[in-house]
């Protein structure tokens, strides 16, 4: 049989969309997963990344860590995790927070070393202290960066939620196990379909929140586009070329 | 910790290391193939630049495991065919490295490519010897990112079965042994950061000018 019609038969049988095992449901709990991880993500990586972006000490540290931490196999680091604490809640979500530092932390730092150092010293130069130089001109310049993390650490770890079903949790990846388990395509097809349209729709909204949030000096004919990706394409193509950082070119790779 | 597996299942890993390696490294050969002509086109029209531009990003969103699972319902595939993995990681890496030759060879600097024009250079020549070698930091930045990515994602394909050294993972868990994975986890990161150090090196070998210019600085 056609497996699109399968697949459109799976989707559209009411069945699949109600109960605990429900579509709903299971995006739900996908989201739950990666709100989770995405939020503990955030309270590691932008401290650091705004302290060392602000102070410009122990970037090779940064850099280093983002680099280190994506060659991590996120399966292993799951399982691993698994094995030593038990199943529950807390190994998925750390292990999934472990995909979202390196964005995070790559953007924060990025960001905040990366503000015009014009900017910065005409901030001070106004009589602005320390602490209002970093929230009133080095968070909001920076901001464009930071969200771009944001958008590359949602993504990963949305993609990746689905390795929570292989250590018995929910979300969309229950599909993708059960389906594999019951020889059954159409429903391990489906689940896959849904998952990518979950990340698509998560990072449009995200993009339409980015546009929302950063000032509009910073959009369009600002010297640096506002939608950079910082830890995904184009690793050459730093926000601003010949910044006074050049260390930062490593922070995409 | 029980370290007898390790000894014991040596070939094993090494099959397990073969697999990963061919899974990971056969995208990025493919990808390059594909990614330099679209990467040429996407610099020089700008219609071309406009579709091939965001239907990389659009590509690159889709989620590794979901393109790893729909694959064989396009292609027609066993579901633990290695070809599935092999497309999903080549789509990723043509769609990553299509914008970094893009922006690699529009970073190349006007008043170069002139003064080759005017030495007599014809169009494809040009590209080849001069404006392709000049986006080659570029290049090699963007393999390092995609090829480290690809290391990382194989294990992924476990779960269906097929992940190379991320079997370790699914069998170690399902017969409970800690060992064996975090076997699997240090190979793999080793991979990963060899295939860099291979690709860093590479790189500058392929760009004696810049080595020259960065002892002379």
């Amino acid at each position: 049989m056609n497996i699109l019609a399968e697949v459109m038969t799976w989707l559209t049988s009411g069945a699949n969309w109600t109960g605990s095992s429900g579509v709903p449901i299971r995006v739900l709990e996908h989201l739950y997963y990666s709100g989770l991880a995405l939020l503990l993500g955030l309270v590691i990586a932008v401290p650091i990344g705004v302290a060392v972006g602000h102070t410009g000490r122990g970037s090779f540290l940064v850099v280093g860590a983002a680099n280190g931490l994506r060659a991590l196999p996120e399966l292993g680091l799951l399982i691993l995790l698994v094995l030593a604490m038990g199943i529950g809640l807390l190994p998925v979500v750390l292990a999934l927070s472990v995909l979202a530092i390196p964005p995070l932390l790559a953007g924060t730092y990025a960001g905040v070393r990366n503000v015009d150092r014009s900017v910065v010293d005409a901030a001070r130069g106004m009589g602005m202290r320390e602490s209002q130089v970093l929230v009133r001109v080095e968070l909001p310049n920076a901001l464009p960066l930071v969200l771009g993390g944001v958008r590359s650490a949602a993504l990963q770890v949305i993609a990746t939620a689905a390795v929570a079903a292989y250590v018995s949790y929910g979300g969309l990846g229950r599909y993708l196990i059960d389906g594999l388990r019951q020889q059954d395509y159409a429903q391990m097809a489906s689940g896959a379909l849904l998952i990518a349209l979950l990340a698509l729709a998560v990072e449009a909204v995200l993009a339409l929140l980015q546009r929302a949030v950063v000032s509009p000096g910073l959009r369009d004919g600002g010297r640096r586009s506002p939608t950079v990706d910082v830890a995904r394409p184009a690793p050459d193509s730093s926000p601003t070329p010949r910044t006074p950082a050049p260390e930062l070119a490593g922070v995409e790779r | 910790m029980v370290w007898e597996w390790v000894p014991r299942n040596v070939d094993r890993i090494v099959e397990l290391l073969g697999e990963h390696l061919l899974l990971s490294l056969v995208p990025v050969l493919i990808a390059l193939v594909f990614a330099v002509p679209l990467g040429w086109l996407a610099n020089r029209s700008a219609p071309a630049r406009a579709v091939l531009i965001p239907a990389s990003g659009l590509l690159y969103t889709i989620p590794s495991l979901a393109l790893f699972v729909m694959l064989p319902g396009v292609l027609g595939t066993q579901i633990k065919s290695p070809v599935n993995v092999i497309v999903a990681l080549t789509i990723y890496t043509v769609a990553l490295l299509v914008r970094t030759i893009a922006d690699a060879l529009a970073a190349v600097p006007s008043m170069v490519v002139a003064a080759a024009t005017a030495m007599g250079f014809k169009p494809a020549r040009r590209f080849v010897s001069v404006e392709l070698p000049l986006a080659v930091p570029v290049l090699v930045a963007g393999l390092r990112v995609a090829t480290v990515a690809n290391i990382s994602l194989v294990s992924v394909g476990a779960l269906i079965g097929l992940g190379g050294l991320g079997g370790l993972f699914t069998d170690g868990y399902q017969r409970n042994i800690p060992s064996e994975i975090l076997t699997g986890i240090v190979l793999t990161v080793l991979l990963a950061l060899l295939a860099d150090a291979v690709l860093l090196a590479a790189g500058r070998f392929a760009t004696p000018w810049d080595r020259a210019r960065r002892s002379g600085a």
